[in-house]
């Protein structure tokens, strides 16, 4: 990745989004951007940067600080026929506003029998590492993707970032699009390299519902989605030190849930790893390792084992949460114990 | 702004309709449900909100919508899809849990949305109100005409989501209108000792719109009001906050016992029945009884037709509740 040409436009994910944003809103009258300090500000993590100088304040509103209110705005827009994306600046924030998500965005298609649609995007941050403490760091990709109803993807790079955010502006349901706040490539949140790709100036899609394969390999299977995928990239290229040789998924999307690339995989090496920066308890962790054994148990030559956020609040001091968080090394622990 | 005689008419047969079928509905939930009463039973399961008594607001309000303009309604939407123009037999067979219903039978009768004429509800109390202001700020956005209406009761408006929205509508300056029905109870509850204002229509003035109140569950009276404030959504005025007195004359939900209400309030609210009232206005004002009684006819033979449609048309397929999750 360090010897990419220099005609390549290396974007990150924040402008990844951003650049997506903005061309399907050319594309299509009826998207529109709305959240809290999107619009002059650009986001606070930098997603929605340039859209206000371009498209205005109609399109692009800044809003109160009010989730339940313009949240299930968004949902009567969509209904409507808008198709809005919203921000819910961070996804711990979910507290004050479920009900529009949950109950009203996600279930209106059913109770319509699908005569009517939600096509709207709710973008969210997630993520710590950087001592915000337990209100402010969670990723609770879990959460959103036990309930039915909507769409929940997370990109790890640039690149999937803009197909993603491309993709679910498209789509005629509701999708969750989450990114990580240590991958947008803001240097104020610390900033993981790998993160930062090659990215089309041209709109392109990138398919929901699809994980992929981003290193093949051959011994063991470590399943990630945003930055797990990154922590299991390290990990994997300091096992193939020792010759092992592990084969890394990138989920991308968590519903649809593509159950498949994971069984084929553990298929293949017979040991499975997930790394997931969720809680432990009753997520996607669990939830990957069920579809792997309901499928044929007998291809694990190992138990399953996961890496993942410990079941307490997240705590602030520095020490106490990278103690906490997923990280390569317990990765290469786990596989050891295998 | 009053009606003319065509709207009074239009509000009666509305408001004839919704009576009718709810007693129909009443009738239907309850077979299967003796002598020992099980919600799940009978070919209406699940809770039912009635609406009779709450007529006046609903026609009052939607004589001034299109099909084009939008209502978002409550748990207790059957008055409001009725004069928003649902269709009687798509609605009817969803509350029976039909294929034939608006759904499938997947949402039932807390969940009635026809796109058809921008109608939806929620059973979630409070939660009309965001998606009227999404609705009518798309409306503004793509620069076409219509309007939101969120309905909702009195005990929604201690909710977050109803002050989030009216705030929202206030800065946005959105074509929407906010009407409580006000029952008086939220559920066992009486509105005295759950809101700390008296009124709720003092509330708009927290937020930068009119606010009104309208005594007597009068549709003539409702129909002033909602006209003026319909009117001034439509011209690009902004938002308006109404509350209007209504009755409840059921209880919060079919097998509620209403052992919390004073003695004697019930028949006081019988007495009062607004559409006995409006059918004495109408003669007064020069109707005829031959009028009134055709009109209530074609309310009786509308809610047959939709009964029987509902009671003859299949179930969906048991697996039907596996789709229709994404479109």
């Amino acid at each position: 990745m360090l010897d990419q040409p220099t005609n390549e436009r290396r974007l990150t994910i924040a402008r990844a989004m951003a650049e997506a944003m903005q061309q399907e809103m050319q594309r299509d009258p009826r998207v529109f951007v709305m959240g809290e300090d999107i619009a002059g500000f650009g986001g606070i993590f930098g997603n929605t940067r340039g859209l206000f100088e371009k498209f205005g304040k109609e399109r692009v509103r800044d809003t109160p600080i009010s989730e339940t209110g313009f949240i299930s705005a968004a949902v009567g827009a969509a209904m409507d026929g808008m198709r809005p994306v919203v921000e819910l600046m961070f996804v711990d924030f979910f507290g004050v506003c479920f009900d529009a998500i949950y109950n009203q965005m996600a279930k209106n298609a059913y109770f319509s029998g699908g005569n009517a649609s939600v096509p709207m995007v709710l973008m969210t941050s997630t993520g710590g590492g950087y001592s915000d403490a337990g209100q402010h760091s969670q990723c609770l990709y879990g959460t959103f993707a036990h309930l039915p109803g909507m769409k929940v993807v997370s990109p790890s790079n640039a690149y999937d970032a803009k197909g993603l955010m491309t993709a679910a502006i498209r789509d005629d349901n509701p999708v969750v699009y989450m990114y990580h706040k240590q991958l947008q490539g803001m240097g104020w949140l610390g900033t993981e390299p790998g993160a930062t790709l090659n990215t089309p100036q041209e709109g392109y899609t990138v398919e929901i519902g699809k994980a992929k394969v981003v290193r093949a390999g051959s011994d063991v299977t470590l399943v990630g989605l945003a930055m797990g995928v990154h922590n299991a990239l390290k990990a994997a290229d300091k096992l193939a030190e020792e010759g092992v040789n592990a084969e890394v998924i990138d989920l991308v999307s968590l519903v649809p849930l593509d159950r498949e690339t994971v069984i084929n995989s553990v298929a293949k090496t017979g040991r499975l790893i997930v790394i997931d920066e969720d809680y432990h308890s009753y997520g996607v962790s669990g939830e990957i390792i069920a579809t792997v054994t309901e499928h044929d148990v007998s291809k694990l030559k190992a138990s399953p084992a996961r890496v993942t956020f410990p079941d307490v609040p997240i705590p602030y001091a520095k020490h106490m949460e990278q103690f906490c968080l997923p990280n390569p090394d317990k990765i290469i622990a786990a596989y050891r114990k295998m | 702004m009053q009606p003319t005689k065509e709207q009074s008419l239009w509000m009666y047969e509305n408001m004839v309709v919704s009576r009718r079928f709810e007693e129909a509905i009443e009738k239907a939930y309850l077979e299967g449900k003796t002598p020992a009463f099980n919600m799940a039973n009978g070919p209406i399961p699940g809770e039912m909100h009635l609406s009779n008594g709450q007529e006046p607001v609903a026609v009052g309000v939607c004589a001034h919508l299109n099909a084009d303009d939008i209502v978002t309604a409550t748990h207790r939407p059957h008055h409001q899809a009725i004069a928003k123009g649902v269709d009687l037999k798509r609605m009817a067979a969803e509350i029976f849990g039909k294929s034939t219903g608006l759904s499938g039978g997947r949402g039932g009768h807390m969940h009635l949305i026809d796109p058809a004429v921008n109608f939806s509800c929620s059973g979630i109390i409070g939660e009309s109100c965001g998606p009227a202001c999404g609705a009518a700020l798309s409306r503004t956005i793509q620069n076409k005409p219509g309007v939101a209406v969120a309905f909702l009761g009195e005990g929604a408006a201690n909710q977050g989501a109803f002050h989030e929205a009216l705030n929202l509508a206030g800065t946005w300056k959105l074509p929407v209108v906010f009407v409580i029905e006000d029952n008086s109870w939220g559920i066992s509850v009486p509105k005295a000792e759950a809101t700390a204002v008296i009124r709720n229509d003092v509330r708009a003035a927290g937020y930068g719109m009119p606010g009104h109140y309208v005594p007597g569950n009068d549709p003539h009276a409702i129909f002033d009001v909602a006209g003026e404030a319909i009117a001034r959504a439509r011209k690009g005025e902004g938002p308006t906050l109404i509350e209007a007195e209504t009755y409840r004359l059921a209880g919060h939900f079919m097998g509620d016992a209403e052992q919390y209400r004073p003695k004697g309030e019930k028949d006081a609210l019988f007495a009062k029945d607004p559409i006995p009232k409006m059918r004495e206005r109408l003669l007064a004002e020069g109707c005829t009884a031959t009028e009134l009684d055709e009109i209530e006819q074609r309310a009786d033979s509308l809610v047959a037709d939709a009964i029987t449609f509902a009671r003859e048309s299949d179930y969906a397929p048991e697996s039907d509740a596996l789709t229709a999750v994404f479109v």
